[in-house]
């Protein structure tokens, strides 16, 4: 009886949290959309409700009446597993994102962890879909991704040692609370440039949408999806998106923190904070979208291995001897 | 304590049953499946006894990194496709001596630890590993490599840098007549050096160089 009780507490929980960020993901579809139109001097999404803000219902609506299509020579197991797998990596990784100095719904210690392995799994959904449709683009689409993915989550990973030198612990709440004084943006102002860039390539968006370039390869491992299991990937392509902006702004921009610790400002409640940061970075990453031509492959790597990584450790060593220099290493 | 159980036997049968259809599973992509699920449950088992850091390091490693690599490469070499005939073929029976003597070792080895631990506890008293509730084990792990173990840590560390330049070297090529693209080159190119009016004569043409 006790443990039904907890799992009913926690599945209220999960839920509180979850149909949030499903709801934001698709207004976020919109605002993405929104935002590349008015750049490129169009009007973007505009019938279906006011302003357009009810277009994601209509085509999750389409999505989900339309028919799913497995392809006769594919690996069926693998081919429906690899959406579903995408999507649940991509809203499991919220667990650990902190509203507010007790608003999470696992405060583990090593959280920025969990959201890295996490996030470095998104992988297999794009390999497996990419395999297992067993036509040549989508298998090529997901070779792409699978190198892109893999080598800019290193220098992600080094970005965040940086951050990780500064607080000393791994702990969403205590990365979050080191930042009172100072955003972690001003002193490491260059890895959060590096960041953002990266985490563009991370979630394959434009200019790093190489698996999906419609161009060359259809839409990359998403050419045999149809129907409904089109828009999961597509969910947990943009709940990524998401993640990354809310991973940004509690690594760089203070999480939950005001700007200014002044009357009016700490008044509003941390959470209402978080989601203008979050929504601060997905307007950039959409503004991205709109402006820049899309790299090309062999850039993209090099970019990558050969700019990035010597970067982001070079900054590691800096960061380092600073802190040791001026004796502000963290104390445990 | 029953829900820790629980969890336990289901983590653990998923690891044993996944480790058995790693080597069972005909198709080569599956069992490379079958091990990462063998990596994501034993990363479970971890977290389950407390070792959050080791289960996290497992997934982003192996899962994240390694596993990765493997279906690279088991893709790219289409294995899939292999027929089972090479498993059955008489030429292919020379590792099985050598596959029985490391499995004879293993098996050895294991029974040592195993038997060390049942008859002489004391060796593995948990008294003596100072895990302590009010350091996170991230810390207690940095305490210990970076201070007591802090030339074990650096000799692995450069072997790994050794190894990894070995692997660069031994399949690095020089391919003669590749054209390469230098940046700075195109960056700092300018109209003057890019365009060139030439008089061409009637019927006669102009050779250009390149």
């Amino acid at each position: 009886m006790e443990y039904l009780n907890i799992i009913f507490q926690e599945t209220y929980k999960i839920l509180f949290l979850l149909v949030p960020v499903l709801v934001s993901v698709a207004m976020i579809v919109w605002l993405d959309r929104r935002v590349w139109a008015f750049v490129q001097k169009r009007q973007g999404p505009n019938v279906v409700g006011p302003f357009g803000l009810l277009q994601s219902l209509a085509d999750a609506l389409k999505y989900i009446f339309k028919e799913i299509i497995i392809p006769a020579s594919s690996n069926k197991v693998i081919f429906i597993l690899a959406p579903i797998i995408t999507m649940t990596l991509a809203l499991t990784a919220w667990a650990v994102i902190p509203f507010n100095e007790n608003n999470v719904l696992a405060n583990i210690n090593v959280g920025i962890l969990y959201i890295f392995a996490v996030s470095s799994l998104g992988v297999y959904g794009i390999i497996m879909g990419g395999w297992a449709s067993n036509s040549k683009y989508p298998f090529l689409g997901a070779i792409r991704s699978a190198a892109q993915m893999v080598s800019y989550e290193v220098s992600i990973g080094i970005i965040i040692i940086n951050v990780l030198l500064c607080v000393g612990s791994l702990n969403l709440n205590d990365i979050v609370k080191a930042q009172e004084n100072m955003w972690f943006v001003i002193p490491l102002f260059p890895m959060f440039v590096i960041f953002f860039i990266s985490a563009l390539a991370e979630t394959n968006r434009p200019p790093f949408d190489l698996p999906e370039a419609e161009a060359e390869l259809v839409a990359g491992y998403q050419t045999e999806y149809s129907g409904m299991m089109y828009a999961m990937f597509w969910l947990g392509e943009y709940a990524n998106i998401l993640l990354m902006c809310a991973l940004g702004s509690i690594l760089f921009l203070g999480g939950w923190l005001s700007p200014i610790d002044l009357f009016p400002f700490n008044m509003i409640p941390g959470a209402i904070w978080l989601i203008f940061k979050i929504l601060f970075l997905f307007i950039l990453f959409a503004l991205v979208k709109a402006i820049v031509p899309r790299y090309r492959y062999d850039q993209l790597m090099r970019l990558g291995w050969k700019i990035f990584l010597p970067l982001s450790l070079t900054y590691v060593v800096l960061t380092a001897s600073y802190l040791f220099y001026f004796n502000l290493l963290p104390v445990i | 304590m029953i829900a820790h159980a629980i969890f336990f036997y289901i983590f653990s049968i998923i690891a044993v049953i996944s480790a058995i259809m790693v080597t069972v599973s005909k198709n080569t992509v599956h069992s490379v499946f079958f091990l990462i699920l063998d990596f994501i449950s034993i990363s479970c088992l971890f977290i389950m006894i407390g070792a959050e850091f080791l289960g996290m390091i497992m997934l982003i490693v192996y899962v994240g990194a390694v596993a990765v690599l493997f279906l690279f490469v088991v893709m790219m070499l289409n294995v899939a496709q292999q027929k089972n005939q090479w498993f059955i073929s008489k030429e292919s029976s020379g590792h099985i001596p050598v596959g029985l003597i490391i499995s004879v070792i293993i098996f050895f080895e294991l029974i040592i630890v195993i038997g060390g631990w049942k008859y002489k506890p004391e060796l593995l008293n948990p008294t003596n590993l100072l895990i302590t509730k009010e350091v996170s084990n991230t810390h207690s792990l940095g305490l210990i490599l970076y201070t007591d173990y802090i030339h074990v840590f650096q000799i692995s560390g450069m072997i790994l840098l050794i190894a990894m330049i070995g692997a660069i070297v031994l399949t690095f090529r020089q391919r003669e007549g590749v054209k390469k693209q230098s940046y700075l080159k195109q960056i700092s190119r300018e109209r003057t050096e890019g365009v060139e009016v030439l008089e061409v004569a009637s019927n006669k043409g102009v050779k250009i160089d390149d």
